[in-house]
């Protein structure tokens, strides 16, 4: 009786099939609930990953919830690379289409700004550009500008206060969740990322300016409302920006598709 | 075969932790007796921030030996050819002492399973294994060490003695092993078998490194013993004796205490170590 990968793994997330036939105890007797042992490895080990890669989340639904939900999410999702630090990206979107958890309707984003905080902290590291280098670049320049963003940047928007959700559920004092959409951008100084509520276009900018697109084209994306000065020293402060690229006048059209003639 | 050599050329027989982050201002602050380190590979494949600079900061200090866990040498599948790119990156820019895997599985298809899973010890096991070592060391272009694993169950089909199946793969492949002592105590208290004839069986001049870890006790569906390789505890009194005699037939070894899960503080991993420091002092005089 040969026990083939396929029918281990089969019978392993899934404790209505019976243990594989041809597993034994050390006396010929059949394993039992020695296989379990496996079962219970896979299903802890991967619950643990979850609930330290999504600690607010567990926080919102509690910590027996949370086994509950995780459960059924790495039977579904079960990781697809060996570096656990990464698992559970589709979780936001699992929670999203829960239908236990339908009423929680911020929990997706919050989990989106969990995931963003764990892959900024893992992300290659950048040195911000000098405090003076941005004053370098003469007026007329300006406009053609290109921010290159640290690798660590990370933006999340939502129609829910996600900002206000994670600060009051990881500070004490913290003051309770305005109802109020909210965009976040996760800034990396130095190892430690940081969640930052983003004034209004703040997120459409940014998005622009990932998207290399010259800074007068950026500020253009944030809209009517978007004030450039204080994101600018956010990004500034926090060594956001890994470099600057002056662009010729010829790349600026290729940005402003509602320049044309 | 690399333009660098790594900084430490060998493992001294002192014994090493498995670096925890929270270690590590204690560590460099007073490191004593701990003599060398260990890291799980995986945690190091990020692309920068703190872990990666940490490793950076060790491996200018202290030997460090690479434990890979999600390689799935057993595997029936092929090796992910982009996690053993990603072995040979961080093989090339840390230039570790050492490099170790498992004797078993965690990837089925798309799947990561995240736990070593067990494999049969046939004739069909032993050359997929074979193969799928000599493919790694020719990838990383170095000798790697392959681990025993802990038994909860025994496969019917099994036509090896698993200290023989280990043997027999260090000829075919040059690899070398590590031994880990407790693995041998769980195994041989769920499967029955005598722990000091497993180790006299194991060909310990291919040992390279030594590991000792807790572990958890449970039942079988008999009442049997079950014990669950869990780091997450002090190496128990039969594990340490076992390493006595272990220690008696090898000589000296780099000896590695593991503490994964309910990691404690510094003081107490740092006594676990002085008590490794201790069985090895008993065999170098």
């Amino acid at each position: 009786m040969s026990v083939s990968q396929d029918i281990f793994r089969a019978a392993l997330l899934d404790a209505a099939q019976p243990v594989p036939e041809g597993l034994l105890d050390g006396q010929g007797r059949a394993a039992g609930r020695r296989y379990n042992v496996y079962r219970n490895n896979v299903a802890v080990s991967l619950t643990e990953a979850l609930e330290v890669g999504f600690p607010v989340i567990r926080k919102l639904i509690g910590p027996e919830n949370f086994k509950h939900v995780a459960g059924q999410f790495l039977r579904v999702a079960p990781p697809t690379s060996p570096l656990m630090m990464f698992y559970g990206s589709e979780f936001p979107a699992f929670l999203r289409d829960f239908e236990p958890l339908q009423h929680l309707g911020y929990l997706s984003d919050v989990a989106r700004l969990e995931l963003a905080l764990r892959q900024s902290y893992h992300a290659a590291d950048a040195e911000g550009i000098a405090a003076d280098a941005l004053a370098a670049v003469p007026p007329e320049a300006l406009g053609a500008l290109r921010l290159e963003l640290a690798p660590a940047v990370r933006i999340v928007t939502s129609d829910w206060p996600i900002f206000d959700i994670w600060r009051f559920n990881t500070s004490e004092n913290a003051p309770k969740p305005r109802a109020e959409a909210q965009d976040v951008v996760v800034l990396r100084d130095g190892f430690d990322p940081e969640p930052h509520l983003l004034p209004k276009g703040g997120a459409a900018f940014l998005t622009a300016i990932g998207k290399a697109a010259p800074l007068e084209c950026a500020v253009d994306a944030g809209g009517d409302k978007f004030d450039l000065t204080p994101v600018l020293g956010l990004l500034l402060n926090t060594n956001a920006i890994a470099a600057l690229h002056p662009t010729g006048p010829n790349h600026r059209p290729n940005h402003r598709p509602s320049q044309g003639t | 075969m690399f333009d660098t050599q790594p900084r430490f050329p060998e493992l001294p027989a002192l014994p090493g932790v498995g670096y925890k982050p929270q270690h590590f201002a204690a560590i460099m602050a007073d490191p004593d007796p701990v003599g060398w380190l260990e890291i799980h590979a995986e945690n190091y494949m990020g692309a920068g921030g703190r872990p990666i600079a940490q490793l950076r900061h060790l491996s200018e200090r202290f030997p460090i030996s690479v434990h890979g866990v999600g390689l799935s040498i057993g595997g029936e599948g092929a090796l992910d050819p982009d996690h053993l790119a990603r072995l040979k990156h961080l093989i090339n820019w840390l230039q570790p002492t050492v490099f170790s895997e498992h004797l078993a599985w965690s990837t089925h298809g798309a799947e990561f399973l995240n736990d070593l899973l067990p494999l049969p010890y046939t004739n069909a096991t032993l050359t997929r294994v074979a193969d799928h070592i000599d493919q790694l060391q020719e990838v990383i272009g170095r000798q790697m060490m392959l681990e025993n694993p802990s038994s909860y169950l025994a496969f019917a089909e099994s036509t090896w003695a698993e200290p023989d199946f280990l043997s027999e793969i260090t000829k075919r492949t040059g690899c070398g092993l590590l031994l880990d002592v407790n693995n041998v105590f769980v195994s041989a208290t769920n499967l029955g078998f005598e722990p000091r004839a497993y180790i006299d069986a194991y060909p310990l001049d291919k040992v390279g490194e030594i590991h000792l870890g807790g572990h958890d006790e449970d039942e079988d569906d008999h009442g049997a013993p079950l014990l669950i390789d869990s780091h997450g505890k002090p190496v128990v009194d039969p594990v340490w004796a076992l390493l006595d005699h272990t220690l008696a037939r090898s000589g000296p070894r780099p000896i590695l205490i593991e503490w994964d899960t309910d990691v404690p503080d510094w003081p107490i991993l740092a006594a676990e170590a002085t008590r490794a420091a201790t069985a090895l002092a008993k065999v170098a005089a």
